[in-house]
């Protein structure tokens, strides 16, 4: 068996990043995610990689740019109002057809906010991670053990598709120990034919780039990456059932809520109510088709969330009417507790039959 | 659940340390286990605190807001907390360090000299590992030997010297009046 060690989430997903052979980081400190920082900045260096604070988040994201450009597996990290600063950047990145990941480990917003969890970065992550026509591959952890596994992943799925992937976390997750194992080898990464790593004459320049001034060369290059965006949806949706057996209440939920809301559903279970929880590890691309087949199934689905109702809209959309889909949330760094949300499924089996 | 233990005291008096010595122990004998920090402004006001959960089942809230088990080493986590704890929860309380008594009949409270058993045994600071040793003899959360291991462990490499009085200071409180 792999050795397990107590780890911090922010630490764990820093080692895992270095395992994955990433040896390129460029960040800026914020509650709650400076661990990942501090761990680079004591580890990269004897690994002969590159740890830059940079002087602003601005800068940070920019310079992960420029190392993908070059072909090398490369990350930044923070945490909400930084992740706002850095969306311009991963817009570019994003143009420039580069794998990057980006560590979201959010905190309460909207702006300052506070620095206790929060979900409150959903549509940021899933709809507008910046300007234009792009998406991010968007991961959501729900342990210190998937801030590993997810870790590795987000590297090697960004770099099969070109594109930037989003490790979306948050305060609890973050700053928790759980025991984990890492993985004994991962496999190095690919060649990338398409970096700029010198011709040495040898060949013709290769060019990365986001500005086409030519609007029918843009739209054809934008319709070209949303046909790469069609296999990512058909290919890299994960998921997670919990006690789906004959649940007639299903919750929705994702990351440290979900860990919670399995709890609730374990106590409404107990009772007699038929509850179950699916929880969506890929929030982009959204597990679309399997939450629209159990909204043909299922009374009824509750989202539950860190935040004032923002993955309920997707729940909805894929639900298209086939069941009533409600909400329940805490926001601001508040954390649901299990009774509270055990509480609400209790109403809405209740409320059954009542309509 | 085979422990919720909410750990609150000020800062340096090791109340992170005492929590992380308490989910490597219960990660050595494979049990499910999760730790979480107090990260907020009260950090920086002087106070700190910590949960603990270890089960047999995956955890489902680290964050403990209704201790079964409650640790306080100074007296605001004791004004602050022992209103919380469950009704048949436990309380331990450092009485070298809070003067006051919890007037509340549907807890067990267990009042420790835990600061001053360790300062007379010269190993001054080493209270929150006494107050450890307490609550694995009343608890019996985990065995002694495991315990032992798990201080070899989370000690750091360049304080390896205060490991035995690390061990010292668990079996003082281990031994303590029961």
């Amino acid at each position: 068996m792999a050795k397990k060690y107590l780890m911090k989430g922010n630490e764990a997903m820093a080692e895992a990043a270095l395992r994955a052979h990433c040896r390129h980081f460029f960040g800026y400190p914020i509650t709650p995610q400076t661990e990942v920082a501090a761990y680079m900045a004591k580890r990269m260096p004897k690994l002969g990689g590159t740890y830059l604070q940079a002087e602003s988040e601005i800068a940070a994201v920019n310079m992960v740019l420029g190392a993908a450009a070059a072909g090398v597996r490369a990350m930044t990290s923070s945490s909400s109002p930084g992740i706002s600063l850095k969306t311009e950047g991963i817009s570019y990145i994003a143009a420039s057809d580069l794998p990057a990941l980006i560590v979201n480990v959010m905190r309460g917003g909207p702006g300052l906010g506070g620095i206790q969890p929060s979900q409150s970065d959903y549509w940021q992550a899933t709809k507008a991670p910046g300007h234009g026509d792009a998406q991010l591959l968007v991961y959501a952890p729900s342990s210190v053990q998937e801030m590993v596994d997810l870790t590795i992943r987000a590297f090697e799925t960004a770099e099969r598709y070109r594109m930037p992937a989003m490790l979306l976390a948050d305060g609890m997750l973050g700053q928790m120990m759980e025991p984990v194992t890492f993985p004994d080898e991962v496999p190095l990464p690919a060649d990338k034919p398409w970096a700029l790593t010198g011709t040495k004459e040898q060949r013709d320049p290769n060019i990365v780039n986001s500005l086409y001034l030519t609007p029918s060369q843009l739209e054809a290059i934008v319709k070209d990456r949303f046909k790469r965006y069609e296999l990512v949806k058909a290919r890299e949706v994960l998921f997670e059932e919990y006690r789906m057996d004959g649940a007639e209440i299903v919750l929705v939920a994702y990351g440290a809520t979900a860990r919670i809301c399995k709890a609730a559903v374990d106590a409404a279970r107990e009772e007699g109510i038929p509850a179950g929880l699916f929880r969506p590890v890929t929030l982009w691309p959204f597990p679309e088709k399997e939450l629209s087949a159990i909204s043909g199934k299922a009374g009824q689905m509750l989202v539950v969330e860190m935040s004032m109702g923002q993955m309920v809209e997707d729940v909805r959309l894929a639900a298209n009417g086939r069941c009533p889909v409600s909400f329940y949330g805490r926001t601001g760094g508040m954390i649901p507790s299990p009774g509270e949300i055990a509480a609400e499924i209790r109403k809405l089996a209740g409320m059954k039959g009542v309509d | 659940m085979i422990l919720n233990l909410l750990i609150a005291g000020f800062g340096g008096q090791g109340v992170l340390f005492m929590g992380k010595a308490a989910a490597e122990t219960a990660m050595l004998t494979g049990k499910e286990v999760s730790w979480l920090p107090s990260y907020g402004p009260e950090m920086r006001g002087g106070t700190a605190n910590c949960s603990v959960c270890i089960d047999d089942k995956p955890i489902s809230c680290p964050l403990i807001t209704e201790p079964e088990t409650l640790a306080v080493l100074n007296g605001p986590s004791f004004d602050k907390f022992i209103g919380a704890v469950k009704p048949g929860g436990r309380a331990f309380i450092d009485s070298s360090l809070i003067q006051k008594k919890t007037g509340r009949a549907d807890i067990a409270a267990f009042y420790i000299p835990a600061a001053t058993l360790a300062e007379e045994a010269g190993m001054k600071g080493l209270g929150n590992i006494v107050m450890l040793g307490a609550i694995a003899k009343e608890t019996g959360f985990a065995p002694l030997e495991t315990l032992e291991e798990a201080i070899r462990a989370v000690v750091p490499a360049s304080k390896s010297a205060l490991i035995d009085a690390n061990i010292r200071a668990l079996h003082l409180g281990y031994g303590y009046g029961g």
